[in-house]
C-alpha cells in the first residue's frame, strides 16, 4: 500500500504511513509541520534560483527557450494533476492549451479587448467546458479514456483550422498584443521571463498546496484504487471531474500567456504531437512530483537544442527517450532524487521508513 | 551528418586560426526540414546548402566566405521562434532566409523586426508582405498569381462556375481566400467550396458531390499526395470536367503518383519544370538552367520550384550583400532597390511598396499531356 | 434519382473506406484481447507494409508477389522485436505506462522509415489494374474488390484461429484471465509474443493492399492507425465482425458527412460519434457490457 505513495517529492505524508499512526497526536501534528516547512524551504530555493538564472543567461536567446520552459511547466504541472495525482491519462491537453491561447488572442487582436480580462474570460470558459465535458469522459478509464481525450483532442484542432473566419485558419492569427501592466508592456524575453514565471511559481504553489491537502490525499486514493477510495465515502468522480476542469483551466491561462508571449498562433502548436509531448514532460519529469514536471518541462523544450547537432535523426532519439525512460526509470527523474541525495549526503544513513524523502 | 557539422566546425576554427583569412558572412536559415511541411523544407534546405557552396567554390562574396546556419522549425511556430531568436542572438546572423511555410513566418515577423535582422521568406502566404513589413522580404509567389493565371484561362475558355476543393492546410485556405477574393473580378461563381484534409485517403465524396453541380471546371489547391488522390479519384468516377491544380504540385513527383488520371490536368507553374522548354529569349532561362543542372548533379533529384524559393533567396541576398555590405541594415535597403533580378520563381523587382516582387508572368500554364508538361499558350 | 444516385456513392465509397479501417482495426484488437494492451504503434505496421513491399519492388527489383511476401515477413519480424525488447522487460505495467511506450515505439518507426528511405510519398502499382468499375452508376476501383476479398478473409481466419485451434483458444483464454491461463499450463508469454505477431502481420497486409489506392510514405500510418483504432473502438474491440462493423460505420458516416454536412469537418464528425457512442456504449456497440472487476 504504502510503497506507490513513497515516490514523488510531494507524495510523503505520514498520515499514510501506518508506523505513523500509532503516533501521538502532537507527533503527527510536529510532523505536518516539519512537512510543511520542508515544501516552503523547496519552494523558497526553487524561487530564488528563478530570480537569479537570467543572470545566468544574459541576454542570449536560451532566455527566450526559458520563458517556453515556464509555459510548458506550468501545462506539465496542470497535466499532473490529472496523471500523476488522480491517475487518469489525457491525450487532449494541447486543445485546453489551445482554446486559452486562441480565445486570448481572438478577443484581443480581433476585438481589442483587455488582455487581462480576456484571459480571465478564457479561463472561466475553457474551466466550465471541461468542467461539463468531465463528467462522461472520466466515467471512461484506461485506454478509453485515452481514446476519448485524444478524440477531443484532434476536434478542437479541427476546429481551430476550419473556422477560418475567426482564427484565421490554419495559417495563423497575428496581432495579438503584449501584455501591460500600467505603463510596463511585456514586450522582451527578460520581461516576459519574468510575467511567465511568476505565473509558475503560482501554479507550483497552487499545486503543491491542492497535493498536500485533503484533497490531494483523496486524489492518490483514487489512483490506487477508485472502489476503495469510494468505499472510504471520496465521491471519486465528482473530485476527478474537479481536478480535470483545474487542471484545463491552469492549460488555458497557459495557453494565453503563450499568445501574448508569441504575439502569434497557428492551429500546429495544439495539435495531437504537443498532447504526447505533454505527457512526456511529466512521465519524464516523475508521475505525482510537481518540481519533477517543471524538469520534464524543462528538459523537453531544451531537447530539440541540444538535439540541433543530430538534426534530421532526433525523432529517433526522441522515440528512443520516451521508450528508455519507460522500460528503465517509470517513476521518473525525481526517482534519482534520492539516490542521488544519499550520494550528496555521503555515506551517512538515511533515517528510517518514516521519511522516505525524495 | 554530424560528422559535416563538425568538419565545418572545423573549417571555421582553421579559418579563424589563419590571420589573413577574412570572417565569414553568417547567414541564418529556417526550414521545416521535417514534420508535415518537410515537402517544403528538405529541398529549400539542400538548395540553399548547394548555392552557398558553389558561391564559397568560387571565391565567396569580396573575399568573404559565407556561412549558412539551418535550423529545422518543423512547421511548428513556437520552434521558429526559439530557433529565430537563436540564429540572431547566438549566431549573430546579418540575414534570415525562410521559415518555409506562411504559419512559420507569420510567427517569426515579430522576432525579426524588432532585431532589425533582414528575412528573406520562403512561403507563399500573401500576409507576410501585405502590409509590407521593413525587414521581410520573400521569394515565393503570392498565391494571387496563380489563382489569376487559372481565371484568366478559365475566361479565355469562357467557363464561368466552378467548383473549388482545397486542403486543409496553411498551403490551402492561403489558396482558398485568394480564390473566392479574385472570384468577382473575372465573373466567376464558385459553386462547390470544399476541402480535403492533408492526410485524407479517398475523396470520392468531395467529387460526387461536385459531379452533382452545375460546375464546369474543378480547381483544386493542395501539394502532395492529396492531389494526386483527387486527380485519381476523378478518373475512377468518370468526371468529366477540366481539372485544374495549384503550383504546390508541380513537380515530376505529382506526374509519378497521379499516373494516367494526370493526363490533361492544368497547373500554373514557376518556370523551372518547364526550362528547357523555353525559348532563348527568356530572362530567366540561364538562371533555370543553371539551378536544375546544379541540383541534379548534387542530390540526384530533380530540382522543383520550392527548392527554387530558397535559390532566389540566397542570390538576392549575395546581391545585396555585395552592393551594401555585411550589414542587416545595408543588406535590407539593397534588397529593396533590387531590379530586375531573373531567378528562379520569376523576375524580381522589389520597393518600398511591394516586398514580395513578382507579377502574374512569374507564373505559365502548363497542362500534362503523356506524361509530360506542355506549354500552354 | 440523381441525388439516389450520389447516395449511392457515399455509401460505395463509404464502404470501402470503412474495409480498410476494418483491417487495421482488426490488428488492435487482436493484440488488446490478447494483452489487454492498446498498440498505438499498430498505424506504423500498416506504414511498414507499404513501404517495404515497394523497397523490395523498386529497389531490390523482386517480382510483386516476392516483395508481399517478404514486406510482411519483415514487418512481422519488426512486430516480434518490438515486443521482445520493448514490451516483455516491463515488470507489472500500468496501462499508462504501455500508451507511453506504444507510441514511443511508433515514433521510433516512423523516424527510421524517414531516415531509411525519404519523406516523399509513393505511388504502389494497384494488383489488378486501375479501371473503375461500374455498380449501379457508382463505382468502384478493382483493388477495393482486394481489400473486401482480404477483410473476409482476414474475419474468417480469426474466427477459425481464436474458435478451433489450440493456439486461438489459448490465446482468448489469456484475454479472459491470464493468471488462471497461465494454472491451466498456457504459455501466457508466448501468447503475448504470438499476437504481436499475428496483428503486425495482419497491419502489414493491410498495409500493402491499401497502398496501391492511399499511396505511401513514412507517415501513413498515424492517420489510418487512429482511424483504425476508432473502427475497433466502435466495435467493441472485438477481433470478428463487430470490429468490420465498426469500420465501416465510420466509414460511411465520414463519406455522408464529407458529402452531405461538410467535408472540413468530416474527421470532427468521426471523432464526435467516437465520443458519443464511449459515453453511451464504452463497451462498443456490440458488445454486452461487462461487470467491473475489482
Amino acid at each position: 500500500m504504502a510503497e506507490g505513495r513513497m515516490r514523488g517529492s510531494a507524495a510523503p505524508n505520514n498520515l499514510y504511513f501506518p508506523l505513523t499512526l500509532t503516533l501521538s497526536l502532537r507527533e503527527r501534528e510536529f510532523s505536518r509541520q516539519y512537512h510543511l516547512k520542508r515544501e516552503l524551504l523547496k519552494f523558497a530555493i526553487f524561487t530564488i534560483l528563478v530570480l537569479l538564472l537570467p543572470l545566468a543567461a544574459k541576454e542570449g536567446y536560451i532566455l527566450n527557450v526559458l520563458v517556453f520552459v515556464g509555459i510548458h511547466s506550468i501545462l506539465a504541472i496542470a497535466l499532473n494533476l490529472l496523471l500523476g495525482y488522480a491517475g487518469q491519462i489525457s491525450l487532449g491537453h494541447a486543445g485546453f492549451f489551445g482554446l486559452g491561447a486562441y480565445i486570448s488572442g481572438v478577443l484581443t487582436a480581433t476585438h481589442g479587448q483587455n488582455p487581462w480580462l480576456a484571459m480571465c474570460y478564457a479561463a472561466g470558459a475553457v474551466g466550465i467546458l471541461a468542467f461539463v465535458i468531465g463528467f462522461p469522459i472520466l466515467k471512461l478509464k484506461g485506454h478509453y479514456l485515452a481514446m476519448a481525450t485524444l478524440g477531443l483532442g484532434i476536434i478542437i484542432y479541427i476546429l481551430f483550422n476550419e473556422t477560418v473566419d475567426l482564427t484565421g485558419g490554419p495559417s495563423g492569427l497575428s496581432g495579438i498584443p503584449n501584455l501591460t501592466l500600467g505603463t510596463l508592456t511585456f514586450d522582451n524575453d527578460l520581461k516576459n521571463y519574468y510575467l511567465v514565471w511568476t505565473f509558475t511559481l503560482v501554479a507550483i504553489l497552487l499545486a503543491v498546496n491542492l497535493a498536500n491537502s485533503r484533497i490531494g490525499r483523496a486524489l492518490r486514493a483514487i489512483h490506487d484504487s477508485e472502489t476503495a477510495a469510494r468505499l472510504m465515502g471520496i465521491n471519486a468522480r465528482f473530485l476527478k471531474v474537479q481536478v480535470f476542469a483545474l487542471s484545463a483551466l491552469l492549460c488555458s491561462v497557459a495557453g494565453s500567456l503563450y499568445a501574448h508571449v508569441m504575439t502569434f498562433v497557428a492551429p500546429a502548436s495544439f495539435g495531437f504531437n504537443f498532447s504526447v509531448e505533454l505527457v512526456t514532460m511529466v512521465i519524464i519529469g516523475g508521475l505525482g512530483s510537481i518540481y519533477g514536471s517543471v524538469l520534464g518541462a524543462a528538459i523537453l523544450t531544451l531537447l530539440p537544442e541540444l538535439l540541433r547537432a543530430f538534426q534530421d535523426y532526433d525523432i529517433i532519439i526522441y522515440g528512443l527517450i520516451l521508450i528508455l525512460m519507460t522500460m528503465f526509470l517509470p517513476g521518473g527523474l525525481v526517482s534519482m532524487a534520492p539516490v542521488f541525495m544519499s550520494l550528496l549526503r555521503g555515506r551517512r544513513k538515511q533515517p528510517g521508513g518514516a521519511h522516505a524523502e525524495a | 551528418m554530424s560528422r559535416t557539422v563538425f568538419s565545418v566546425f572545423l573549417g571555421i576554427l582553421l579559418t579563424a586560426a589563419g590571420a589573413f583569412a577574412a570572417e565569414p558572412i553568417k547567414i541564418g536559415a529556417l526550414f521545416a526540414v521535417t514534420g508535415p511541411a518537410a515537402f517544403l523544407g528538405e529541398p529549400e534546405r539542400n538548395t540553399a546548402q548547394m548555392v552557398v557552396d558553389e558561391i564559397n567554390k568560387g571565391g565567396g562574396i569580396k573575399g568573404r566566405k559565407l556561412e549558412l546556419v539551418v535550423y529545422d522549425t518543423q512547421g511548428d511556430s513556437t520552434k521558429a521562434v526559439q530557433a529565430a531568436t537563436r540564429l540572431i542572438k547566438e549566431d549573430n546572423v546579418v540575414a534570415i532566409i525562410g521559415p518555409s511555410t506562411t504559419g512559420d513566418s507569420m510567427a517569426v515577423i515579430p522576432v525579426v523586426e524588432k532585431a532589425k535582422i533582414p528575412m528573406v521568406s520562403c512561403a507563399a502566404g500573401m500576409k507576410i508582405t501585405d502590409p509590407v513589413k521593413k525587414w521581410v522580404f520573400k521569394t515565393a509567389q503570392n498565391d494571387t498569381l496563380a489563382v489569376e493565371k487559372i481565371y484568366e484561362h478559365l475566361k479565355k475558355r469562357k467557363v464561368s462556375r466552378v467548383a473549388i476543393l482545397t486542403v486543409s492546410d496553411s498551403f490551402g485556405s492561403s489558396g482558398r481566400e485568394q480564390l473566392k477574393a479574385q472570384a468577382a473580378k473575372f465573373g466567376i461563381q464558385i459553386l462547390v467550396d470544399d476541402t480535403y484534409g492533408p492526410k485524407d485517403t479517398d475523396m470520392t465524396s468531395q467529387l460526387t458531390k461536385v459531379r452533382g453541380t452545375q460546375a464546369e471546371a474543378l480547381i483544386c489547391w493542395g501539394t502532395n499526395p492529396g492531389p494526386a488522390v483527387i486527380a485519381r479519384n476523378a478518373k475512377q468516377l468518370g468526371l468529366k470536367m477540366p481539372l485544374y491544380m495549384s503550383h504546390g504540385v508541380s513537380s515530376k513527383k505529382f506526374i509519378e503518383l497521379a499516373g494516367d488520371a494526370a493526363e490533361g490536368i492544368m497547373i500554373p507553374s514557376g518556370r523551372v519544370i518547364v526550362a528547357d522548354l523555353l525559348p532563348k529569349s527568356d530572362k530567366q532561362k540561364k538562371s533555370l538552367m543553371a539551378f536544375v543542372k546544379d541540383y541534379q548533379n548534387h542530390y540526384r533529384k530533380e530540382g522543383d520550384h520550392f527548392g527554387g524559393h530558397a535559390w532566389d533567396a540566397v542570390m538576392l541576398l549575395k546581391g545585396a550583400i555585395e552592393k551594401g555590405g555585411a550589414t542587416p541594415d545595408g543588406i535590407r535597403n539593397q534588397l529593396e532597390k533590387t531590379r530586375n533580378f531573373a531567378g528562379i520563381g520569376g523576375i524580381f523587382n522589389y520597393s518600398p511598396a511591394d516586398h514580395a516582387g513578382l507579377t502574374k508572368d512569374a507564373f505559365v500554364l502548363v497542362e500534362i499531356k503523356k506524361g509530360d508538361w506542355v506549354l500552354v499558350k | 434519382m440523381e441525388f439516389a444516385q450520389q447516395l449511392l456513392q457515399y455509401l460505395v465509397s463509404g464502404f470501402s473506406t470503412g474495409a480498410i479501417y476494418a483491417l487495421i482495426g482488426l490488428g488492435f484488437a487482436i493484440i488488446y484481447n490478447a494483452t489487454g494492451i492498446i498498440n498505438f504503434a499498430q498505424g506504423e505496421f500498416v506504414m511498414l507494409g507499404g513501404m517495404l513491399t515497394l523497397f523490395f519492388l523498386n529497389v531490390a527489383r523482386f517480382g510483386m508477389i516476392p516483395s508481399i511476401i517478404l514486406a510482411i515477413l519483415v514487418a512481422t519480424l519488426c512486430g516480434v522485436v518490438f515486443n521482445r525488447l520493448a514490451i516483455k522487460p516491463l515488470k507489472k505495467p500500468s496501462p499508462l505506462n504501455l500508451v507511453i511506450i506504444t507510441i514511443g515505439g511508433s515514433i521510433l518507426m516512423r523516424g527510421l522509415a524517414m531516415l531509411i528511405w525519404d519523406k516523399d510519398t509513393h505511388a504502389v502499382p494497384a494488383f489488378s489494374g486501375s479501371e473503375p468499375l461500374d455498380l449501379a452508376g457508382a463505382t468502384i476501383l478493382p483493388q477495393h474488390l482486394w481489400i473486401f476479398g482480404i477483410t473476409i478473409l482476414a474475419i474468417a481466419g480469426n474466427k477459425f484461429f481464436f474458435y478451433y485451434t489450440i493456439s486461438g483458444r489459448a490465446m482468448r483464454a489469456c484475454s479472459y484471465n491470464s493468471r488462471a491461463a497461465s494454472l491451466v499450463g498456457i504459455a501466457v508469454e508466448r501468447m503475448v509474443l504470438f499476437s504481436f505477431l499475428l496483428s503486425s502481420a495482419l497491419g502489414a497486409v493491410a498495409g500493402i493492399i491499401v497502398a496501391p489506392l492511399t499511396m505511401t510514405s513514412y507517415d501513413v500510418g498515424v492517420m489510418l492507425g487512429l482511424k483504425g483504432f476508432c473502427a475497433a473502438i466502435i466495435g467493441g474491440m472485438s477481433s470478428g465482425i463487430g470490429t468490420v462493423l465498426g469500420g465501416i460505420i465510420l466509414g460511411i458516416l465520414e463519406a455522408l458527412g464529407a458529402g452531405l454536412i461538410s467535408s472540413g469537418y468530416k474527421d470532427a464528425i468521426a471523432f464526435i460519434i467516437l465520443l458519443l457512442i464511449l459515453f453511451v456504449r464504452p463497451q462498443g456497440l456490440f458488445r454486452k457490457a461487462e461487470t467491473e472487476r475489482v
